[in-house]
């Protein structure tokens, strides 16, 4: 029986296992959670025939470095970044053969912020609530990755074809998130609600997987008080009271008390999680449908 | 009662109080378990109901705003009994405030039928109502950075009780080694809502 394990040499500066989250306990304060970028996280799972639902490593800025214990087939997605095996140069997006005991270096990211590495057999850590996710709000999931942490790996699904390689959008040189005014939108002057469909913001770099923090025009509220606790969904954005906004991403809380001027629609997320600080972020104003 | 769309697949219906939420949800969680009602999350809160997932959510809201929630349903479920000491830092605070004693503070918590209202802040922390208002009490001024996981503590209408240890603002009362969440359990949550809880006293006062 092979050892059918990844050892992680480096850990860079935040490396979490995803998978397509836990969905469905939001009413017991659980977080959804899993991968930020969900197309990018398929996509490397895809190009290496795994099935969907796979856990895949994402990075954070300056990816990692591994080694499996087996020969594996690995392909690395999301924002786009160096891929070295044993210090060779190896592709980017595409299927790429590791050796047993081979090194997997993930570079720092050239443009973007996350990068997703699939490993044929998916990361096979214990599932919590039917996922492996890492939940960086609720501590749910195993924690992030540090030096010398050895993942176990599931066996190879040989049933789903590969593809060799595939287009993937550009991490994006402005933002541009659509939203849906409300629920609370009532909760600002229509000044403020103007100013937050028109002005340009910036991604600020105290970002993280909960929500994609702003820095810029603040947006003064006219009720002033407190809102009762409510439920929050993936792409909500909340404005707290120092008035700059904050996209909900993967780990949000599932109840809060800021009012929520605005949900942005699901598909412009996954080009939020690959923003780096500074990049212009502009909220335009769509119809719910 | 009204409902407000939330993005392109969500509805948020608030109703006046906090009764009717709880009215609310559980014949929401009915209508889901009878097939009647397609939904991925359903989100009680203090006045409002959040439904995510849904496939049409403008039909759904003017379906639900012309019809009447019936009360909540009879209280068929268990009573989740929580052994607890009144040991908490808070107690004479909480008495100040009431303007008893801190016996008295235990006797009116332990001889209360709370039911989870709602859950949020952590997995598994229950926001359990059933003190009457006048026992409301705010927030400590400056919150504790670590309440240690088991403290039973009140905040606003709301009891609750830590599930593991992490920041918190709440006035602690006394303590329970329960173990309020597991996810190696099934069900990996002790409260949820709808879930009546009773706290009961042991050991010395």
């Amino acid at each position: 029986m092979t050892d059918r394990a990844l050892a992680v040499v480096r850990s860079g500066a935040l490396t979490t296992v995803q998978d397509q989250g836990r969905p469905g306990h939001a009413h017991l304060g659980v977080p959804r959670s899993g991968a930020l970028d969900g197309p990018a996280a398929a996509l490397a799972n895809r190009l290496v025939g795994n099935r969907s639902e796979a856990a895949v490593l994402e990075t954070t800025l300056n990816g990692c470095a591994v080694r499996p214990r087996s020969t594996v087939t690995v392909a690395v997605a999301g924002a786009p970044c160096p891929v070295t095996v044993d210090g060779r140069p190896a592709a980017w997006a595409a299927p790429v053969r590791v050796p047993a005991g081979s090194l997997l270096d993930v570079g720092p990211s050239l443009s973007g912020l996350r990068s997703y590495v699939a490993v044929s057999g998916g990361i096979a850590v214990e599932p919590v609530l039917g996922s492996r996710s890492t939940d960086l709000l609720s501590g749910l999931g195993p924690a992030p990755l540090t030096d010398g942490t050895v993942l176990p790996l599931g066996t190879p699904d040989e049933l789903h074809a590969r593809v060799d390689v595939a287009p993937q959008p550009a991490p994006p040189t402005e933002l541009v998130l659509r939203v849906t005014l409300g629920p609370r939108d009532d909760w600002f002057a229509p000044e403020a609600v103007r100013t937050f469909t028109t002005r340009t913001f910036r991604v600020s770099s105290a970002s993280n997987r909960i929500g994609l923090r702003t820095a810029g025009p603040a947006l003064e509220r006219t009720l002033k008080g407190e809102l009762p606790s409510e439920g929050m969904v993936l792409g909500a954005v909340q404005v707290p009271p120092d008035g700059r906004p904050v996209v909900f991403l993967a780990d949000h809380p599932t109840t809060g008390g800021y009012p929520v001027i605005g949900v942005v629609r699901e598909p412009d997320l996954p080009a939020a999680a690959q923003a780096v600080p500074g990049t212009p972020v502009r909220f335009i104003k769509v119809r719910s449908r | 009662m009204r409902a407000l769309p939330v993005g392109d697949g969500a509805l948020l219906v608030e109703v006046a109080s906090g009764d009717e939420a709880q009215a609310l949800h559980a014949e929401l969680v009915r209508r889901r378990a009878e097939g009647s009602l397609s939904v991925r999350e359903i989100v009680p809160a203090a006045r409002t109901v959040l439904l995510d997932g849904l496939d049409d959510p403008a039909r759904l809201a003017s379906e639900l705003t012309a019809s009447d929630v019936p009360p909540a349903p009879p209280r068929a479920r268990d009573v989740v009994e929580l052994p607890v000491r009144y040991d908490g830092p808070d107690l004479a605070d909480v008495a100040a405030h009431w303007g008893i004693r801190e016996e008295e503070v235990a006797r009116i918590h332990a001889d209360t039928e709370f039911t989870v209202a709602f859950c949020g802040f952590a997995p598994g922390f229950g926001y359990l109502t059933g003190l009457p208002t006048r026992f409301d009490i705010p927030r400590r001024a400056t919150p504790r950075t670590a309440v240690p996981a088991g403290s039973v503590g009140l905040a606003g209408p709301y009891t609750g009780v830590y599930p593991r240890s992490s920041p918190g603002g709440w006035q602690l009362i006394g303590t329970t080694d329960t173990v309020l969440w597991d996810h190696a359990r099934v069900p990996a949550a002790l409260l949820s809502p709808g879930t009546r809880v009773r706290f009961v006293p042991v050991g010395a006062a």
